[in-house]
């Protein structure tokens, strides 16, 4: 078995940051192998729900015991909800990165954006490559 | 209350649980003698200071106490990685307490304190010809404000130009975390640029990066992984085709006195960390001194005041006189006064001690012992960036043969076996990174104690994993649980009668 979940319903940038379509809405988190690689998650800066922002660029960091992390827009839109219930229980991210751990709600401008992130099959090679 | 707090009690009481209401000596004031003015205004007096009121003995005793449970250079070994936790030579401790600087005053006409104007002036002389630069200034308080007055000379020398298009400086992703932070700080984008297979800057990245819109570059040499850039002179070319500015943080100079000057290289600014280099003592964190030194171009813009020759000496055995004076365009002050003048009178004993030979020596024994834990460690851990090395070495905490074992548990357990932990995490383009940095300080024996010790880690690490995962053991306070104290933070100080 893969060392890291790369599940095959997400799309996955080199920044480690995954996304999910439901509906017209793109949910966005962290992978599990940055939750790895950050160890326990200690805090999230909470982004600005409203602001519209261009793939690539930032909008939150996370902390954990060992580092630091910009964490980046897999997509351009507008960033619509953020997951509140992370501000308490960061560890959450570290527990289910693809489930209670999603980060925000996005409302795509541009979906085209998603083919050129990686699928699943390409994203797992490309952790095992960092191993 | 947590089992490391009620371990920390148990060794050591707050000085406050120490304090027994109303206990105090004789006074020793002489009686008075001269008429008594009217008391202080009743709004301005208190009834209780919140001071513990414990005798002489009892704050000695508490203090020696905790200094105990310390752990320092004086005491063992301290391989911490880009900090240079050399040993700190006694004799500097003992030019700094001179009354003639000790007692100095900050403000006092610099015609009175000539002799410590004149040791400034050679520090910096001295800097100046280490670095191969043409200009110094002594006032960064630490490296990160060398770093800050760096790149706030090199945004007013393109002002200056009129050059209003720069508005980024390349960073590699192998530099210390002080040097995006201070680009960010001055006002700039930072533009991170990828490291080869090799550890060194991803040349065409940085040709793809470096265009009219960049201010200049910030690099660390050598690098957080310990390894000298072969290509440095072709960035510093390629920056300065495009009209930037070459930064070069030396904070890891250790690796390179009497061996290479960056001035001749071709940068333009750079920083010294005294408090490594030069063997300050900085084991608190502080305190710090920064100093930077630049060439031609940047010297109307330095940090002031610094110390000039205002008038020759009259005769051959007459002195010249020193004094402040503040560059025709300079950036600024960057802190009241004159730097953290103690650390400057301890690195200019440093220098004096070694001279120039001494120097090139201590860096050559550096690299060298930096390089014999390399070769050494090689066949235990993964040392992902296996080629000769600098003043340290980058290695892997990871086995993929006990997979629970993180950089962590290596670190916790070495402290049984009595050394410091090298610093973890960092840089964090390594996984699980062990960054070690020996010094010239250390014998062989110090540093084949310390081989052993990660040997015999590695091989518990497959076979008693829980010692590392439960290490330390035999420290005053065992392993404290990070998360929780990053989680749950407590951040007033609380007196105990607030309680
Ligand atoms: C490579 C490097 N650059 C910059 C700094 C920052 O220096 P300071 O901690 O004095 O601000 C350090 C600190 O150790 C360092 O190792």
């Amino acid at each position: 078995m893969a060392k890291w979940k790369t599940p095959a319903d997400c799309r996955y940038t080199k920044t480690d940051e995954w996304a999910r379509m439901e509906g017209a809405e793109a949910v966005i988190g962290i992978t599990d192998y940055a939750q790895d690689a950050l160890s326990d998650i200690v805090y999230i800066e909470p982004p600005t729900v409203g602001a519209r922002l261009k793939a690539g660029e930032r909008f939150s960091t996370v902390e954990s015991t060992k580092a630091a992390a910009d964490l980046n827009m897999p997509l351009s839109g507008e960033i619509i909800a953020f997951n509140s219930a992370l501000s308490d229980a960061p560890e959450k991210i570290n527990a289910d990165p693809f489930g209670e751990g999603w980060i925000i709600r996005v409302k795509p401008s541009d979906l085209t954006e998603l083919e050129a992130l990686m699928d699943a099959e390409a994203y797992a090679k490309y952790c095992e490559e960092r191993g | 209350m947590t089992t490391q707090t009620a371990q920390a009690k148990a060794l050591e009481p707050l000085i406050y649980e120490l304090s027994s209401s109303g206990r105090k000596a004789e006074t020793l004031m002489p009686k008075l003698d001269v008429p008594e003015s009217a008391p202080l205004p009743a709004h301005l007096l208190r009834d209780s200071l919140e001071l513990p009121e414990v005798s002489e003995l009892d704050v000695v005793r508490h203090f020696v106490r905790l200094s105990q449970l310390n752990y320092a250079i004086d005491k063992g070994f301290y391989p911490l990685g880009s900090c240079t936790m050399k040993y700190n030579p006694k004799i500097g401790e003992d030019t700094a307490r001179l009354p003639g600087f000790a007692n100095l005053h900050p403000l006092q006409a610099p015609e009175t304190a000539q002799g410590a104007l004149a040791l400034m002036y050679t520090l910096q002389q001295w800097l100046c010809e280490i670095s191969g630069m043409k200009g110094c200034s002594l006032q960064p308080a630490a490296g990160a404000q060398g770093e800050l007055a760096g790149i706030l000379m090199i945004r007013a020398y393109h002002q200056e130009r009129g050059d209003t298009r720069r508005t980024k400086i390349l960073v590699p992703d192998s530099a210390h975390g002080t040097n995006p932070a201070t680009s960010a700080m001055a006002g700039y984008t930072v533009v991170t640029l990828p490291s080869d297979a090799r550890g060194g800057v991803d040349l065409d990245a940085l040709r793809a990066a470096a265009d009219e819109t960049v201010a200049g570059m910030m690099i660390t040499v050598p690098s957080t992984l310990g390894v000298f850039d072969e290509n440095i002179q072709e960035i510093i070319k390629i920056v300065h085709n495009r009209g930037g500015l070459m930064y070069m943080d030396g904070a890891n100079m250790n690796a390179l006195l009497g061996v290479v000057k960056p001035g001749e290289l071709g940068f333009d600014v750079m920083h010294f960390n005294l408090h490594k280099t030069f063997s300050t003592p900085h084991g608190g964190g502080g305190p710090g001194s920064g100093p930077v030194t630049v060439n031609e171009k940047l010297l109307p813009y330095l940090p002031g005041p610094i110390v000039a020759i205002v008038e020759e000496a009259t005769d051959s055995e007459g002195a010249p006189r020193y004094g402040f004076v503040m560059p025709e365009k300079s950036i600024g002050r960057l802190k009241a006064f004159h730097g953290n003048f103690g650390m400057l009178v301890r690195a200019y004993t440093y220098i004096a001690l070694h001279g120039a030979e001494g120097l090139k020596a201590i860096s050559h024994h550096a690299v060298l012992n930096a390089n014999y834990v390399r070769v050494r460690l090689a066949d235990a851990y993964k040392v992902p960036y296996n080629r000769m090395c600098g003043h340290e070495v980058v290695i892997e905490g990871r086995f993929p043969d006990a997979p629970d074992i993180r950089a962590l548990d290596i670190s916790k357990r070495l402290m049984d076996y009595g050394f410091h932990p090298p610093t973890n995490y960092f840089p964090l383009i390594v996984h699980e990174a062990l960054l070690i940095e020996p010094t010239e300080s250390e014998s062989k024996e110090t540093l084949d104690r310390f081989i052993e010790a990660m040997h015999a880690i590695a091989r518990e690490a497959r076979e008693a994993p829980e010692l590392l995962r439960s290490a330390p053991h035999t420290t005053p306070v065992s392993r404290v649980d990070e998360v929780y104290a990053a989680r749950n933070l407590t951040l007033c100080c609380r007196l105990p009668s607030a309680e």
